[in-house]
């Protein structure tokens, strides 16, 4: 009997070496971020479809109400004032839209996955709870922020385009027109509002989706907007004063534009009157990225607590 | 090398008490079947050693701490909890690249050639597959990651008897190497009597029974005793005893077999049987403790 299990266990440790001898292959952080935001924008195809759709509608409405503008227009400064609140409204509609979608999707990043019960496969991979909600704060934080610039910009092109041709019929220069509307000057604007407020400034409050998100037994939504009523409630009846009430309208609208801009100015002139170093300089924005900060930590302690639901 | 090591692991939720103080130590190539009534605490125990609950006591898996370092351990583990966890949105194709992208142990040619042999289509979403495909397809991701450990709780629940024969089977011919270590609960015990290695009982978070396969072949003997014997059977202390078609079928534990051959027919216990009479006997124990 005993040769035999000799010669077994001689193999043994032989056998164990070899496996401590596969080399361990490694993955950089980034690449596990990089695949965890593309599966973001598998599940979520509203992320570019919304903003895509709410581009297309207006451009539909615009090139239908294009004749009927430009009827009465005799004067290039008649057409600019035709044509330029279109185009902020073209803005307005797919950040809105943008802006919007990021709610929703924030609000189902951390919850979806517990409902559906696919968190339990998602944890049996080598991805940090970190690195998931790292993964699903870019959404919201860089990625539509960025889309809707980029499709704000390509439909404000497309309506120059279509205003050049209208223009072209009623004899005016259509050169003018383009030196006036300074296309490139308004879309780094748009840029700089886009980056400065729906990506930074907005920071704390897609924390706050995102931990509610992770949190939420169910009813996530409620869950996010209850407690600021509630809170805002309490203040009113206890102190009859109004402050977070104002802070949130103050986080919701931006922070405040420079007193120096002349009141009449647009809305994007408005925003671009303040500075970079101005707003670097806002007290808020750094009070609100630490409180988004902490948000975040809580969110990423969540995770590992929770299981399907 | 030591694949799992627990020393008095306790898990409670408010007062209930679902792991009380279980040691356990599982060593690299072995295949442990865990085996226990509802609640018995098996699904928790898994879920310690997968990093998805919290605990009390001491616990390693492959030298870490499974709650604080799920994501590094995740390298060399892999587990399926539940049937159809897959995400119902994901389409085939996207699962693949999803895993060969964040799991560096995952060899993608090895998945598609195990997806090859089954009706599952590349570019079919998950929620367009059948339950028991899903299984198979994650089953297929599973087994194409080299991992040192793998962890199945009920990976079979609610599939029908040819997808379960099929998952065990794949897991015997295609994963199975002798060096992998598998811990697997399961309620169709007898399925995979064949692949287990070692055995525990677990009941009301505490094991009651923990042996290799071959102790309990050395240990247990079942016998259908003649009524002529039946008062000479019970003295040598039968452990548990139930009847069949009128006639005493009685369990000994370490009795010589020499001695059994005279009462009648002698063969080693099916675990079903084996865990029904131990848990019997428990049952028994804890009632006349609660007197």
């Amino acid at each position: 009997m005993n040769p035999p299990m000799n010669t077994s266990s001689n193999v043994m440790p032989e056998s164990s070496v070899e496996s401590q001898a596969v080399a361990t292959a490694h993955i950089p952080a980034t690449r596990r971020l990089y695949w965890s935001i593309r599966r973001e924008l598998w599940e979520h195809r509203s992320i570019y479809v919304a903003p895509l759709a709410a581009a297309a509608v207006f451009l539909f409405g615009f090139l239908i109400a294009l004749p009927h503008h430009m009827r009465g227009v005799k004067t290039l400064d008649q057409a600019h004032k035709v044509l330029d609140t279109p185009y902020e409204l073209a803005a307005g509609l797919i950040m809105g839209t943008a802006f919007i979608v990021g709610i929703f999707y924030s609000l189902d990043a951390l919850y979806g996955e517990r409902r559906d019960r696919s968190i339990l496969f998602w944890k049996s991979l080598p991805v940090s709870d970190l690195t998931t909600v790292l993964s699903k704060l870019t959404i919201p934080l860089i990625i539509l922020p960025l889309l809707s610039f980029a499709i704000t910009v390509a439909t404000q092109f497309v309506m120059l385009l279509l205003s050049s041709v209208a223009l072209l019929g009623s004899g005016l220069s259509v050169g003018t027109l383009w030196a006036h509307m300074s296309f490139f000057h308004m879309s780094l604007m748009l840029l700089y509002h886009i980056v400065t407020v729906h990506g930074i400034w907005y920071a704390p409050l897609y924390g706050w989706l995102l931990l509610i998100s992770a949190w939420a037994p169910r009813a996530p939504f409620i869950w996010a907007f209850l407690p600021p009523f509630v809170i805002w409630g309490l203040e009113k009846i206890a102190f009859n004063t109004s402050h977070f009430l104002a802070m949130l309208q103050h986080r919701l609208t931006g922070p405040e534009p420079s007193s120096t801009v002349a009141p009449h100015g647009s809305v994007m002139e408005i925003i671009s009157a303040l500075t970079l170093a101005q707003f670097l300089s806002t007290p808020g924005l750094w009070i609100g990225l630490a409180i988004a900060a902490a948000f975040l930590f809580v969110a990423v302690r969540l995770r590992r607590y929770r299981g399907p639901i | 090398m030591t694949v799992i090591e627990a020393h008095s692991l306790r898990k409670t939720f408010g007062t209930t008490v679902a792991v009380d103080g279980i040691d356990l130590r599982v060593e690299e190539g072995r295949i442990l079947g865990l085996i226990g009534p509802n609640g018995a605490g098996k699904t928790t125990t898994l879920n310690a050693i997968v990093g998805l609950t919290s605990y009390q006591g001491e616990l390693k898996v492959l030298g870490r701490d499974p709650w604080t370092e799920r994501d590094q351990l995740m390298r060399n583990v892999c587990f399926i909890t539940d049937v159809a966890v897959l995400p119902r949105w994901i389409k085939v194709s996207q699962a693949l690249d999803y895993v060969a992208g964040v799991h560096p142990r995952f060899d993608r040619a090895k998945a598609e050639s195990f997806l090859a042999k089954t009706t599952i289509r590349l570019a079919s979403k998950v929620k367009e597959l059948s339950k028991g495909m899903v299984a198979q397809l994650h089953l297929a991701l599973v087994m194409a990651i080299d991992a040192k450990l793998l962890v199945l709780d009920e990976p079979t629940l609610g599939l029908d008897i040819l997808y379960r024969k099929q998952f065990y089977d794949s897991l015997l011919n295609d994963y199975f190497d002798g060096k992998r270590t598998v811990v697997v609960t399961t309620h169709q015990v007898e399925e995979m009597q064949n692949l287990l290695t070692d055995l525990m009982f677990i009941n009301r978070g505490r094991i009651v029974l923990n042996c290799s396969m071959e102790e309990i072949e050395s240990r247990y003997l079942e016998v259908m005793v003649h009524p002529d014997h039946i008062a000479a059977a019970h003295a040598l202390k039968p452990f548990h005893e139930r009847q069949l078609l009128g006639r005493s079928i009685l369990l000994f534990d370490r009795v010589d077999r020499d001695q059994l051959d005279a009462f009648g027919e002698v063969r080693t216990p099916s675990i079903a049987d084996l865990f029904v009479a131990v848990m019997g006997n428990q049952n028994v124990a804890a009632q006349g403790a609660a007197r």
